[in-house]
């Protein structure tokens, strides 16, 4: 181990790290947004909604995550959008983890009881009034555990932009890698920081359901 | 803006066709690797001594942690810098099968752990040895058992294969590129690459959904 070189190439690598960490928020952000949108599609009571909404979980976790990067990133110029690769990656991303996080969500508001749903009605609710009080607060309690699985599949996703030299954690080490001739050293320290962001993410997780269990 | 023109995909289809067909090459070999690899770690972490059980632990949850992508650099090209030479393709299935390997050896892990106690305890009345019991009896139902995780794994497989591309393999992605590089229709072999892939899970969900049919028959 050649410690001399850990202690210099830290910093880049914090630096690096950090990009991760804005990316992985960036498409967190969208990626919630989005799938609150498409759960909402697939729970509608419209067959055109629902179809829609199936339709895009269905082609973005039925084909691979960097394809989608790149279709963004080098395919988007010829349809008119150009972006700089941290936006190409950060949406693509985004979009991606939204079909998944959907599914959580809907996974969640499904194994609500039906019961809950018309006891509300029958007190007078109105639906979206007893979706909004009565359903949603139940189901945010399920929904954490399964969407924390998925921000992390999304933090280690992050790692995918690399591709498109977007100077992430995962492309920093690459260069490194190449640079130094020492990649067991370049792999301790970039795991290192991919742990403490995985790790201290799913502590997070942890914490916000065993907050929400002790409030039920 | 360049517009898209797909008419020019159906001649360079042969092409993308061989990348296609490394592409099922390399996720079944590397599937089949990580479940066997899978079970093995299972098995060290939950029977194994201290001295081979802690370094398997620590190497897994290294693995858990960190990018596929990462790891496939460090076996590609950091390997190499310590006189360890793998071709890209061995490099890209190693990989693949580690990354997987580690995710299924805990699926593995507590799908023994939630096996009733009384299998073990009636294989060894009947005189079976305490690894016997454990590859005959204990192994097998685990395997049933944890056949939908396992096959949710491999779906996973299937499209995180396509990041081997990176280190150089000849799969469906890099063939896309190769593609590319020539035709300048990003838009059009991208798409083509990622409708091909979404046929090949269909396919693979309609076999797993088979298996885990028979596999509830059987019980």
């Amino acid at each position: 181990m050649d410690i001399a070189l850990i202690g210099r190439i830290i910093p880049v690598f914090v630096q690096a790290a950090w990009t991760t960490v804005q990316l992985s928020l960036l498409s967190l952000v969208l990626g919630l947004a989005v799938a609150a949108l498409i759960a909402g599609l697939r729970l509608s009571h419209l067959a055109v909604l629902r179809f829609i909404g199936t339709a895009y979980v269905s082609v973005f976790r039925g084909t691979p995550a960097l394809l989608q990067i790149f279709l963004l990133y080098f395919g988007g110029p010829q349809i008119g959008i150009q972006l700089e690769p941290f936006a190409a990656g950060a949406i693509a991303l985004g979009l991606n983890i939204a079909a998944y996080m959907a599914e959580s969500i809907r996974g969640g508001v499904l194994s609500v009881d039906r019961g809950q749903m018309e006891a509300a009605r029958s007190l007078g609710f109105g639906e979206g009034q007893s979706m909004r009080w009565i359903v949603l607060p139940q189901a945010a309690k399920l929904m954490i555990r399964p969407l924390g699985v998925n921000a992390v599949a999304l933090v280690k996703g992050t790692a995918l932009v690399a591709t498109i030299s977007v100077v992430e954690l995962t492309y920093t080490a690459q260069r490194f890698i190449g640079s130094t001739y020492k990649p067991f050293e370049i792999f301790a320290v970039t795991a290192v920081l991919y742990m403490i962001m995985v790790y201290g993410l799913t502590l997070v997780i942890d914490r916000l359901d065993r907050a929400y269990a002790e409030e039920a | 803006m360049q517009g898209l023109d797909f008419s020019i995909v159906p001649e360079y289809l042969p092409l993308i066709g061989k990348g296609l067909w490394w592409t099922v090459v390399i996720s079944v070999v590397s599937a089949l690797f990580s479940i066997i690899a899978g079970m093995g770690f299972a098995l060290i972490v939950l029977y194994a001594s201290p001295v081979v059980r802690y370094p398997v632990r620590l190497f897994m949850w290294l693995f858990m942690g960190t990018p596929l992508l990462l790891q496939l650099f460090l076996i590609y090209f950091g390997l190499v810098q310590i006189g360890i030479d793998i071709p890209a393709l061995w490099s890209g299935i190693i990989g693949l099968s580690l990354h997987f390997a580690v995710y299924n050896a805990d699926i593995f892990r507590a799908g023994i752990v939630s096996l009733d106690k009384g299998q073990t305890e009636a294989a060894r009345s009947l005189g079976f040895g305490a690894w016997q019991t454990r590859l005959y009896i204990v192994v097998p139902q685990a395997l049933r058992n944890t056949v939908p995780a396992v096959g949710n794994m491999m779906i996973a497989l299937l499209k995180e294969s396509s990041i081997v591309s990176m280190i150089g393999i000849a799969e469906l992605v890099h063939s896309a590129q190769l593609v590319i590089s020539e035709t300048y229709r990003p838009f059009e072999f991208y798409l083509t690459a990622a409708a091909l892939y979404y046929v090949l899970n269909l396919i693979l969900e309609a076999v797993l959904g088979r298996i885990e049919r028979k596999v509830e028959l059987s019980r």
